[in-house]
C-alpha cells in the first residue's frame, strides 16, 4: 500500500487500488476506541439516466435511495441485524451524488467489515420484498414532505435549476417509486455497484493491510469499466425561477436564498472552489460579517441563519437561509451587500481572519472519523485529495472571493424559496 | 488513555479536566446548575444568549466573532440542557488545539479569558442588560419555543412529557414557556443573572492536550472576579413519579400527513439504583437499537411504523416510546408496541436479542470517549447526578448483567400516558 503523510494536519493515509478497480483508503487513528468504515458507490439521486451495455436507460426518481434500503436484505436475513448483533452501529445514506454504507464499532471490526463488503456487493431482492419496501419508503417520503426545512431546500433547488437532476428529490415521490421493480434494482446495482465505481474508506486504530486483504477476499476479482451518465444539457447561468413559495404549518416564515454558481471542474480545483465559495458566503453574510450583525440587530435573522456552498457534478450553488419575518428584505440586503463588496472590495483584515477561522474549522472537523471518511470518499469521486486542504488554502486569495461575489451573487442568478405560515394561524 | 481530574476552583465551582492527545481541538465549558422550575426556566435559558451578545471589551457580535475568528474559528455557544429536574445553562466552547495553529501560538489561555469575559463582564446599560440585546434575544427565545411544533417528532415527545409529568419540574421544557419568556425585561433578567452568579453551583469542563494544572490556572485567572456567594447545591434526584391506575390518554390534531404516537412508561429505577445497568439493557432490547423488538417487529416485520424506538430518562426513571404511524394504523401500532413489552416481561427474549443489545450499549459507552461533545455531555450528567463512575466502569457493569436481571427490570414497567398527534379533519 502507498502511505501519504499530511504533516500539517497530523494525519496519515494508506491507499491502494485493487485489481478489480476498487480504491481503498485507511486513515489510522491510534487512541480511538471506535473504528469507522464507509463503503460508497458513485451513484446518487441525480444518476437517473445512464448507459448500460451500450443503451441509454431512464430510471424513475428514487432508485438509488430505494436500492440503499433494499441492499441490507441478504439471502439469510438482514445485514443490519448481523452488524447490530455484533455491537456495530450500521447505517446508510443516499445523497444526490453518492450512496454510502457505513458502520462504526468498537469490537469485531474485521468481521463487521466482511459483512459490510458482502451485503453491499451481493444483491438479493424479491418482488415481494420490493413491494413491502414501497410502503416503508412511501411513509419516509411522507415524513420528509412534512418537514418544512426539507421543503424549502427542495423549492430552492427546483427554483435555481431548470432541468439538472439536482432539483429532483433523492427519495423520489410516492408516484415515481411505484414504478420500481426488482428488475430495476438489479439493473442499477449491476451498473453502479461495481468496484471501479466504488471506494472504501476506513478510519480508526486498524491495520491498513488487513483492510485490503479483506476487500480482496470478499469482493469480486473483476470489475467493469466506469459507467457513463447524463445530467442533461448545460444549465443557463440564470436561475430558472426568481421566487418559490409554499404554505405549511410553521410559526415563522423559513427561507433559503440561493445563488447559482458556475459548475466546478473535477480535481483539486473543486476543493479550491469550495473554499472560495465558502469564504465568499462568510464574507457576505457569515456570522462574523458586518451584514450578519446588521440583519441580526434588525431582527431579520436569528441564530438559525446559516450559509454555505455546495457542488455536485454539473452544478454548484451558494445558499443562505433560516427563519425571517421578511425573507424579501434579507434577499435584497444580501444582493446589495454582494454588489458593494464586488465594487469596493473585501476588507483585508476581515478576509484574513475569516480564512484563519475556516482553516481552524476544517482541522477541527478531522476529529470526526465519519467526516474524514465521507469527505475522503466524496473527494475521491471528484478527483480531490481532501486532507491536502492546507496547501489549497495557501492558494486562495481575496481577489478570487471578490470575483465570485461579483459574478455569482447577482439578481438574475438568485432564487428565493419561502415556506410561509397559514394566514389565519 | 484519557485522564480525568476533578478539582474545586472556588466554593461550589468545580472543574472536570480530561487530559487526552486524541483530538485536534479542545473543549471548554461552563454551566450554571439550577433547579428546573417554570418561574425561572425561561430566564435561565435567556441569560447565556444575552451574555453572548456583547461584553465590556467586545461590545457587539461583530467584535466577539472577530475575537473567535482570531482564535482559529473557535466557537463559544450558549447551551441550555436539562438533566432530570436540573437545568444547566452556560457556554460550551470548541477551539483548535495549540498543536495545529499556524504560528504555534497558544489558544487555551485566550479562549478561557474570553469565556470568563462572557460570563462575568457583559455589556450593560443603566446597570442592567442592554435593552436591545434583551429584546432581540427574548424574541428569539419566544420564536424557538413556538418553533418546537415544527419538528413533529420531538414535539410529540415534548408533549408526552408535559402530559405525563404535569405539575412536576420534569414537565418544564428546557427553554421554559412562552408566557414567562415574553415577560422578561432587562431588569428582571439581570436579577436572575445575579442570582446565578452568586448562588448557582458551576460546573467547568475541559478536554484536550493541556495538563490539568495549566487548565486550572487558565480558568482561575479567567474567573477570578466571580462573586463569592453561598452556592446552594441543586437537588440531584428528581421528584418521584408513579403511574396512574389507568393510563392517561391525550390526542391532539395538527396539520400533518403522518401521525405520531408517543407512549410514556414508569420503569421503577434510576441512574442511582444498583440495577440501572439492567434497565439500560432492557431499554436497548425493547426499543433502543436496530436489533430491538420495536425496530424489528413493529417497524420492519409488520410495517406499522416508519420509526419506533424507546429511550430511557435515567434521572427521572421513565421510558418514552416514539413512533410515526399512519392515522388508520394507530390502534394496531399501539397494541403491538404493548404486546412487545408483554413479551419482554414474559422473558421472551432471544439470546441474540439480549447480546445484540448488550454489544450496542457497551459499544456506545466505550465510543463516547471518541467524541469530545458526547464526553462532555456524559460528565455533565454524572456531575449533576453526583456520580463519579466513568464510562469503562459502567460498561463493565453492563457486561455483567444477567438475563434474569433484565426480565426483572422489565417487570416494573408500567404504561403511564399515551399521546397521539393526529391530522386535522379534511
Amino acid at each position: 500500500m502507498d502511505k501519504k503523510q499530511y504533516t500539517r494536519v497530523g494525519e496519515t493515509l494508506w491507499q491502494e487500488k485493487l485489481e478489480n478497480g476498487l480504491t481503498v483508503f485507511v486513515n489510522p487513528r491510534p487512541g480511538f476506541q471506535k473504528k469507522f468504515a464507509f463503503f460508497a458507490t458513485n451513484y446518487g439521486g441525480m444518476d437517473m439516466r445512464f448507459s448500460l451495455n451500450g443503451a441509454w436507460q431512464d430510471t424513475p426518481a428514487g432508485v438509488a435511495h430505494f436500492l440503499e434500503h433494499k441492499m441490507f436484505d441478504t439471502e439469510d436475513g438482514n445485514a443490519l441485524q448481523d452488524l447490530a448483533t455484533n455491537g456495530a452501529s450500521p447505517n446508510a445514506f443516499t445523497s444526490s451524488a453518492l450512496t454510502g454504507y457505513h458502520f462504526e464499532c468498537t469490537e469485531k471490526f474485521e468481521e463487521n467489515l466482511k459483512i459490510l463488503l458482502s451485503f453491499v456487493s451481493v444483491p438479493w431482492f424479491t418482488q415481494e420484498s420490493v413491494d413491502k419496501e414501497q410502503g416503508i419508503i412511501g411513509q419516509e417520503i411522507q415524513m420528509i414532505e412534512d418537514d418544512p426545512e426539507w421543503q424549502v431546500f427542495m423549492h430552492l433547488l427546483s427554483g435555481l435549476y431548470a432541468h439538472h437532476p439536482i432539483r429532483v428529490s433523492v427519495a423520489g415521490s410516492r408516484e415515481s417509486i411505484s414504478h420500481i421493480t426488482a428488475d430495476t434494482l438489479y439493473a442499477c446495482h449491476k451498473a453502479f455497484y461495481n468496484p471501479s465505481n466504488m471506494v472504501l474508506c476506513v478510519s480508526g486504530d486498524v491495520d491498513p493491510q488487513r483492510v485490503c486483504d479483506i476487500a480482496r477476499e470478499i469482493l469480486p476479482a473483476q470489475g467493469n469499466p466506469p459507467i457513463q451518465r447524463d445530467y442533461g444539457p448545460e444549465e443557463s447561468p440564470a436561475a430558472a425561477q426568481a421566487m418559490q413559495e409554499m404554505v405549511m404549518e410553521v410559526s415563522t416564515p423559513i427561507f433559503q436564498l440561493g445563488f447559482k454558481a458556475d459548475p466546478a471542474p473535477n480535481g483539486q480545483e473543486r476543493l479550491r472552489r469550495q473554499l472560495i465559495g465558502t469564504l465568499a458566503m462568510e464574507v457576505l453574510c457569515g456570522s462574523s460579517s458586518p451584514l450578519y450583525a446588521k440583519l441580526y440587530r434588525e431582527g431579520l435573522i436569528n441564530q438559525k441563519f446559516a450559509c454555505g456552498y455546495e457542488a455536485y457534478p454539473g452544478c454548484a450553488f451558494l445558499y443562505a437561509g433560516g427563519e425571517s419575518r421578511d425573507p424579501q428584505a434579507v434577499r435584497q440586503a444580501l444582493l446589495d451587500e454582494a454588489a458593494r463588496l464586488g465594487r469596493e472590495g473585501v476588507d483585508a483584515p476581515l478576509f484574513q481572519r475569516l480564512k484563519k477561522a475556516a482553516y481552524g474549522n476544517m482541522v477541527r472537523g478531522l476529529n470526526s472519523l465519519e467526516m474524514v471518511c465521507i469527505e475522503q470518499a466524496q473527494g475521491y469521486f471528484a478527483g480531490v485529495d481532501y486532507l491536502d486542504f492546507p496547501a489549497v488554502f495557501d492558494t486562495v486569495h481575496k481577489a478570487q472571493v471578490e470575483e465570485a461575489l461579483r459574478s455569482w451573487c447577482t439578481e438574475t442568478r438568485t432564487t428565493l424559496a419561502v415556506v410561509r405560515p397559514q394566514e389565519n394561524a | 488513555m484519557a485522564q480525568v481530574t476533578r478539582t474545586e476552583l472556588f466554593p461550589g465551582v468545580r472543574l472536570t479536566s480530561v487530559h487526552t492527545n486524541t483530538f485536534k481541538s479542545c473543549v471548554l465549558g461552563a454551566q450554571f446548575l439550577s433547579p428546573l422550575a417554570p418561574e425561572t426556566a425561561a430566564a435561565n435559558a435567556l441569560v447565556p444568549s444575552v451574555l453572548r451578545r456583547g461584553t465590556e471589551e467586545h461590545p457587539d457580535m461583530e467584535s466577539l466573532s472577530a475575537a473567535l475568528d482570531e482564535l482559529y474559528g473557535g466557537s463559544i455557544q450558549p447551551v441550555i440542557r436539562t438533566r432530570g429536574e436540573t437545568q444547566c445553562v452556560g457556554f460550551l466552547g470548541s477551539f483548535l488545539d495549540d498543536a495545529f495553529t499556524l504560528d504555534g501560538s497558544a489558544v487555551l489561555e485566550p479562549a478561557a479569558a474570553l469565556l470568563g469575559e462572557l460570563l462575568l463582564r457583559p455589556r450593560t446599560q443603566d446597570g442592567v442588560f442592554c435593552s436591545d440585546y434583551t429584546a432581540s434575544e427574548r424574541s428569539n427565545l419566544v420564536d424557538n419555543i413556538r418553533a418546537q411544533v415544527n419538528d413533529k417528532r420531538s414535539y410529540a415527545i415534548k408533549r408526552l412529557k408535559e402530559e405525563m409529568c404535569a405539575g412536576e419540574p420534569f414537565a418544564v421544557d428546557r427553554l421554559g414557556d412562552e408566557a414567562h419568556a415574553a415577560a422578561l425585561t432587562p431588569q428582571n433578567l439581570w436579577e436572575r443573572y445575579q442570582a446565578l452568579l452568586r448562588t448557582a453551583p458551576m460546573e467547568l469542563y475541559y478536554c484536550g492536550t493541556a495538563a490539568p494544572v495549566r487548565v486550572e490556572a487558565a480558568l482561575r485567572a479567567a474567573l477570578k472576579d466571580l462573586p463569592a456567594g453561598e452556592r446552594q447545591a441543586v437537588p440531584s434526584q428528581p421528584t418521584a413519579h408513579t403511574a396512574p391506575a389507568a393510563p392517561k390518554e391525550v390526542e391532539e390534531a395538527l396539520d400533518v400527513t403522518q401521525g405520531k404516537l408517543s407512549m410514556g412508561f414508569t420503569v421503577g429505577g434510576r441512574v442511582w439504583d444498583s440495577h440501572f445497568p439492567a434497565l439500560m439493557l432492557a431499554n436497548a432490547v425493547y426499543g433502543g437499537t436496530t436489533t430491538s423488538k420495536l425496530f424489528l417487529n413493529v417497524r420492519e416485520k409488520l410495517s406499522l411504523c416508519y420509526y419506533a424506538s424507546s429511550m430511557l430518562d435515567k434521572f427521572k426513571g421513565v421510558m418514552l416510546v416514539a413512533s410515526g404511524v399512519e392515522f388508520d394504523k394507530v390502534e394496531e401500532a399501539r397494541a403491538e408496541i404493548l404486546a412487545q413489552l408483554e413479551a419482554c416481561k414474559a422473558g421472551q427474549i432471544e439470546d441474540w436479542e439480549l447480546e445484540g443489545a448488550r454489544r450496542s450499549v457497551v459499544s456506545a459507552l466505550r465510543s463516547t470517549g471518541d467524541s469530545q461533545s458526547r464526553l462532555e455531555d456524559f460528565w455533565l450528567g454524572q456531575m449533576v447526578a453526583g456520580l463519579t463512575e466513568d464510562l469503562e466502569a459502567l460498561a463493565s457493569r453492563v457486561e455483567a448483567v444477567t438475563r434474569e436481571e433484565v426480565v426483572v427490570a422489565f417487570s416494573a414497567m408500567t404504561l403511564d400516558t399515551v399521546y397521539f398527534l393526529k391530522g386535522k379533519e379534511a
